[in-house]
């Protein structure tokens, strides 16, 4: 296996699958970079250099460098999915849903359904998120719940190299529209990537680790901060199961359920404010569906009912943190 | 003149149907028998017809709210749209889409769209599809005087230009963008086909209630953009003979207007006339194509009277390929 970081192993899942794959073409701001300018064309290689090498293999038609027209580059996606394409189409920020939502939320997710089942658009979205990079109110926000509500979306938001690779390649061998969330402070993150293919499938949790005690349910850049609480609390023999989700949707309600009906304590933590969120989804799933196992209340640690802000200070205490990770499993364990 | 005798009896023939089966509608929607909003293409039969008969099922065409025509004239099983529009589980989207959202790609209809100007970007895509397939084939957005307002709309044309795709832009002008005049809404004081020359595009006008002057138009612009030229677009200038969906009263309309349109701007009438004149064609022939059209689309409303509903327990189905 060899070792490389999330921004490397999503690079490298591109060029092989675009190498197997001549359906597959890559669209968006910047993802060549430089043209139209005397530097020329991979000046730049993407901003968050995760599609460098694209363009010299593949050429200007597969690898489209987009005006900024965030509608447009999602509803050519569309287009070129129902035609027969699978395009890969970059969101530079995932905030510009904002400018794009109709294309994702009215056109891409409902195509098959309200065709007839006669269609599909098989489409990936890549959207970079998160908070972190003081990047403020527009730059910075996790908006994987509001997609994760709509049906006909799936969406995925790697937390490892692994599965960053697996991840993208099953997008890109299915048949559905993949909202694929990157979290921009993870894309240095280091790990061992398996060789040759290797496809992760959807709706499968991963055990980050399992301790018995409580619950923590999390995904994307929070799985890191679970672990660091796990760390402090197993120092004071406090055992945590940690599940990254891998995929909100499809969402693996029978990890989250058979865990909690084993700890009777569940942490949700989720990068976003609270209301409709993750973690108020997860919470209403154990509510509802694993009551009698509860020893405690289900706990959500998020961020407060408010936008990002730019100060370092104001932003750390925004961001979910380890330390409050961990209280919360202190306060449920104390929980009578 | 190219058309040949079976060329203009075709072209006869599709808009006939598009006619009848909208005439009918607007009979049948007063019934309450049919759900949901409708809006009828009537009066713009030789825009869609014009603009589809150059096209193969691999040209792809998006289209609108105002669809039913587009669906038509691209090929899509007439029967099967009427029991779509009646909700039907064997309409052609299994009752799922109704009249706003009838799709058949495998006569390359991507779909009708119930968002305004969303469809011209995916035509864009589209046409990135066909270039990369490079087959010559084309990828056409239908949009109003209405979606030629939506940034959409404009973010397409831009990039159809800056990636040379071979996308067209056909906007119908049918005067009205639901209840608003054109002469409002499109602030500008030249025509909609300028603002797509001012993206960088050659744009042409043609007269979208006269099935000729459409069809010889379409057949310059689409040599132009099958011979790699880029984008291209142009503006019919069509007329709507009934409200912007069915119900609206039309109190915007001036005094004796529809009567005036219906005399003068008629393209089943004007096609009628210009093929006698000519003596392209025995007007019989025509009334020939007039029955076998009534028949079809009282054979179509029956049929979709008498067609099953879908089944409940099929209301989440088809959400994905694979979940």
């Amino acid at each position: 296996m060899a070792v490389m970081n999330i921004r490397e192993a999503i690079n490298k899942t591109l060029m092989d699958e675009m190498e197997r794959d001549s359906n597959i073409i890559v669209l968006g701001e910047d993802v060549v970079g430089g043209a139209g300018t005397a530097g020329g064309q991979e000046a730049i290689g993407g901003i968050w250099g995760t599609t460098p090498g694209l363009y010299a293999k593949f050429g200007a038609d597969r690898v489209i460098d987009t005006p900024i027209s965030e509608s447009a580059i999602i509803g050519a996606a569309a287009g070129a999915a129902l035609a027969g394409k699978r395009p890969v189409a970059e969101l530079m920020f995932a905030d510009f849903v904002g400018v794009s939502l109709d294309q994702l939320w009215n056109q891409m997710a409902k195509f098959r359904y309200m065709f007839g089942g006669k269609t599909k658009c098989p489409a990936v979205v890549r959207l970079i998120y998160g908070a972190g990079m003081n990047a403020a109110a527009q730059h910075s926000q996790s908006v994987y719940a509001m997609l994760t509500a709509m049906p006909g979306l799936k969406v995925v938001l790697p937390a490892t190299p692994a599965d960053a690779k697996g991840l993208l390649t099953e997008a890109l061998r299915g048949d559905d529209p993949v909202m694929f969330f990157e979290h921009k402070a993870l894309y240095g993150v280091k790990g061992e990537v398996p060789d040759g293919e290797y496809r992760q499938r959807f709706g499968e949790a991963r055990m980050v680790r399992e301790g018995g005690d409580v619950t923590i349910v999390t995904c994307g850049r929070m799985v890191g901060f679970g672990e660091k609480a796990a760390d402090k609390l197993a120092a004071d023999g406090i055992g945590v199961d940690l599940i990254d989700l891998r995929t909100t949707s499809p969402l693996d309600e029978e990890a989250i359920l058979d865990s909690v009906e084993s700890t009777g304590r569940i942490v949700v933590v989720d990068e976003s404010p609270p209301r409709c969120s993750l973690a108020a989804d997860i919470s209403a799933i154990v509510a509802s569906k694993a009551f009698t196992s509860l020893k405690a209340p289900p706990a959500m640690i998020t961020g407060p009912h408010s936008p990002i802000p730019f100060a370092r200070e104001l932003e750390r205490a925004w961001i979910p943190s380890p330390q409050k990770i961990e209280d919360a499993v202190r306060q449920l364990l104390a929980f009578r | 003149m190219q058309l040949s005798r079976d060329d203009l009896v075709g072209a006869y023939r599709r808009m006939a149907i598009i006619r009848k089966f909208e005439e009918r509608l607007h009979d049948e929607i007063k019934t309450g028998e049919i759900a949901g909003f409708t809006h009828l293409y009537c009066g713009q039969e030789a825009a869609a017809v014009g603009v589809c008969d150059h096209l193969s099922a691999e040209d792809l065409i998006v289209s609108t709210h105002r669809g039913h025509g587009h669906c038509i004239a691209k090929g899509c099983d007439v029967k099967g749209m009427m029991k779509e529009i009646y909700g039907r589980r064997d309409g052609l989207c299994k009752g799922r889409g109704g009249s706003m959202h009838i799709a058949d790609l495998s006569v390359g209809m991507l779909g009708a769209n119930g968002i305004v100007g969303a469809g011209a970007p995916q035509a864009v895509g589209a046409a990135i599809a066909a270039k990369l397939d490079g087959k010559g084939n084309v990828a056409i957005a239908f949009s109003g005087d209405g979606a030629c307002n939506q940034g959409t709309t404009f973010e397409a044309m831009n990039l159809a230009v800056v990636v040379k795709a071979p996308a067209i832009f056909v906007f119908e002008n049918n005067h009205y963008s639901e209840h608003t005049g054109v002469d409002y809404a499109v602030g500008t004081n030249k025509d909609i086909a300028s603002r797509a020359e001012a993206f960088g595009m050659k744009a042409w006008r043609a007269n979208g209630c006269d099935y000729f002057d459409t069809y010889e138009t379409m057949r310059e612009l689409l040599e132009y953009v099958r011979a790699g030229n880029g984008p291209a677009a142009i503006e019919l200038d069509t007329e709507r003979f009934y409200g912007h969906f069915e119900g609206d009263p039309q109190r915007y309309r001036g005094k004796g207007e529809l009567d005036r349109l219906w005399e003068e701007r008629d393209c089943l009438k004007a096609f009628r006339a210009k093929v006698g004149e000519a003596k392209l064609l025995d007007l019989k022939l025509l009334d020939d194509v007039d029955a076998e059209v009534a028949q079809l689309i009282e054979e179509a409303v029956s049929e979709a009277r008498a067609a099953p509903p879908p089944d409940p327990a099929h209301v989440a189905e088809d959400v994905y390929v694979d979940y």
